[in-house]
């Protein structure tokens, strides 16, 4: 992958991600933020492949942490954006 | 064989991508909000187990166990958590993030010191890992300190003489080494000296800064996570990395715009300035006429209960006294009594926005009861009361009236148009940003002191006895 292909993927996920956020209503800022937040945890995903090809001592310490602080995002986020989201019902879905 | 896995590899990845954009879509609307979370989060099961299936890959082990130790201890804390300490376990949770982007981006920086490449050799890729480790870096240690100061764990904001040209000139310090890093020759020790500047750097960023504007602040870092794993996305030339990375990081720019746009404050005001930490005084040149007249819970209920339309303001000190409950309650008391009862919610009410929104739902108020400012400010004239519960600054006509009030042009709910204005509030203090509030002050308005939860609680009985 090149430069160029890669800015542009850059630049359509940008407008991707300020075009979703932009409708949104305030009730659902804090969860919004938490929801990202978890999204961002597919660093995980590299992490792994980070320590999985890690070969000194170094390497495999800093990707340990590195997995390590990836699960934690990507868990962390998804419990408690699920939490937050879970409690939004209307009047009508209470009845 | 390999080619098949690494064909399945980028067609799981490339739906996982699918699936954070359509669930953050879905996450945008409360209607479809629960489906959002559900929908990343296989995106993300997938693309996590399918991860194990590289070729080449060895260290299983550790990789496993670190999955399993971080995974528990977040899902430990996270439904442990109580739900007004939710803003903590963001920028706890974000902040990780952050230090694993950053430690990707030390293993290939440190290979390439050691003579060996990165995983995709260039200019380009370098830069970027530099970038993400630096923005990565920088997150992290922010965060935590985001973190700390919510938990309580660090109350006091630290500011010095010179503070921003000191941190301009570690920042400055900062990039020089990142600079270095991007050239053909370092070693070790600019490695170690970047990484430590970078964490000295989200450090000293978030020391200065008062708890009021810590959602900005957090949010920030949120977007600024984002980045730092785009980039490192294209370092390992993972697009679902890529693709999450960099929607994270523009929808959390944009969401950093809007909260401090609702605070009326530039980001770099936030930043750089000692607003939110009590330290500008009260500001305002404006006269306080008149006193703060004292109501008792009693009679308070008794207007409540008489009353046709109740607006409610819940602000943080609902959120501290974990009054929601009671709140509820007592709406569903008025409700019942035949008042109309609504809540007013501002957009940076709480720590973070939407914040009162979360424990409202907790307490199971059903949302079409709860308005955004725009569409409840019209209605406080007509209102007979308004109760503000723990809110301050979101509700001071000096944002209207006292041009030179620090807070002057920020959008408020204007309780102070109701009939009657009952204010519940632990003492006779200033708020969270020290500034004198105009509304106290008003013929119309009533203070009801106490705990939240102790008032509310003789509400309900009053207005029960009625």
């Amino acid at each position: 992958m090149e430069g160029f292909v890669a800015l542009y993927i850059f630049m359509l996920a940008a407008f991707t991600g300020y075009e979703i956020i932009s409708k949104v209503p305030t009730i659902l800022h804090t969860p919004l933020m938490s929801g990202s937040n978890f999204i961002h945890g597919i660093v995980l995903v590299g992490a792994m492949v980070a320590l999985g090809r890690a070969e000194t001592s170094v390497e495999m310490i800093i990707g340990f942490i590195a997995v390590l602080l990836g699960a934690g995002n990507a868990v962390g986020g998804y419990v408690v954006t699920e939490r937050m989201l879970e409690m939004f019902k209307s009047t009508k879905d209470k009845d | 064989m390999n080619l098949n896995i690494e064909l399945l590899i980028q067609v799981v990845y490339f739906s996982a991508a699918i699936l954070f954009i359509m669930g953050l879509k879905a996450m945008s609307s409360p209607v479809t909000a629960r489906r959002g979370i559900i929908w990343a989060g296989i995106g993300m099961l997938v693309a996590t187990l399918i991860s194990f299936t590289h070729p080449g890959m060895h260290n299983f082990i550790p990789m496993t166990s670190a999955i399993f130790v971080g995974g528990i201890i977040a899902w430990w804390t996270g439904k442990r958590v109580a739900m007004t300490d939710m803003p903590q376990m963001i920028a706890l949770y974000n902040g990780m993030g952050g230090g694993s982007a950053a430690a990707i981006a030390a293993i290939e920086l440190v290979r390439l010191s050691g003579g060996g490449e990165l995983t995709h050799p260039g200019t380009v890729s370098q830069v970027l890992a530099v970038l993400g480790a630096l923005i990565g870096t920088i997150a992290f240690s922010g965060s935590m300190i985001a973190f700390a100061k919510l938990q309580g764990w660090m109350r006091k904001v630290y500011r010095f003489k010179g503070q921003q040209i000191f941190n301009l000139a570690v920042f400055a310090t900062l990039l020089y080494f990142g600079w270095t890093l991007t050239g053909d020759s370092f070693g070790p020790n600019e490695l170690m000296i970047f990484f430590a500047l970078a964490l000295l750097v989200g450090v000293l960023m978030t020391i200065g800064i008062g708890g009021a504007d810590m959602p900005v602040v957090i949010s920030l870092y949120n977007a600024l996570t984002g980045l730092a794993v785009g980039f490192e996305g294209f370092v390992l030339q993972n697009p679902a990395m890529m693709i999450a990375g960099i929607v994270v990081g523009s929808a959390g720019t944009l969401l950093t715009q809007l909260m401090a746009k609702a605070m009326n404050r530039s980001l770099a005001n936030v930043l750089f300035s000692g607003f939110g930490t009590g330290d500008d005084g009260t500001g305002g040149d404006v006269e306080v006429s008149g006193s703060m007249k004292a109501i008792d819970a009693a009679d308070a209920a008794i207007t409540m209960a008489f009353a046709e339309t109740v607006i409610i303001i819940p602000g943080y000190g609902m959120a501290v006294a974990q009054a929601q409950h009671k709140v509820w309650e007592l709406t569903k008391i008025l409700q019942e009594k035949g008042v109309r009862v609504s809540f007013a919610i501002h957009p940076v009410a709480g720590r973070m926005p939407g914040h009162m929104n979360v424990l409202l739902a907790e307490a199971g108020v059903p949302y079409d009861l709860i308005y955004d400012l725009e569409d409840i400010n019209s209605q406080f004239p007509t209102a007979d009361v308004a109760l503000v519960i723990g809110a301050n600054d979101v509700v001071n006509p000096a944002a209207r009236k006292d041009t030179s009030s620090p807070i002057y042009g920020m959008p408020i709910l204007d309780a102070d148009k109701a009939r009657n204005v009952i204010i519940i509030k632990r003492g006779q203090g200033t708020g969270f940003s020290g500034i004198e509030n105009l509304l106290f002050f008003e013929d119309n308005t009533r203070m009801c002191y106490g705990d939240a939860q102790d008032v509310a609680q003789k509400l309900i009985t009053g207005v029960k006895s009625l």
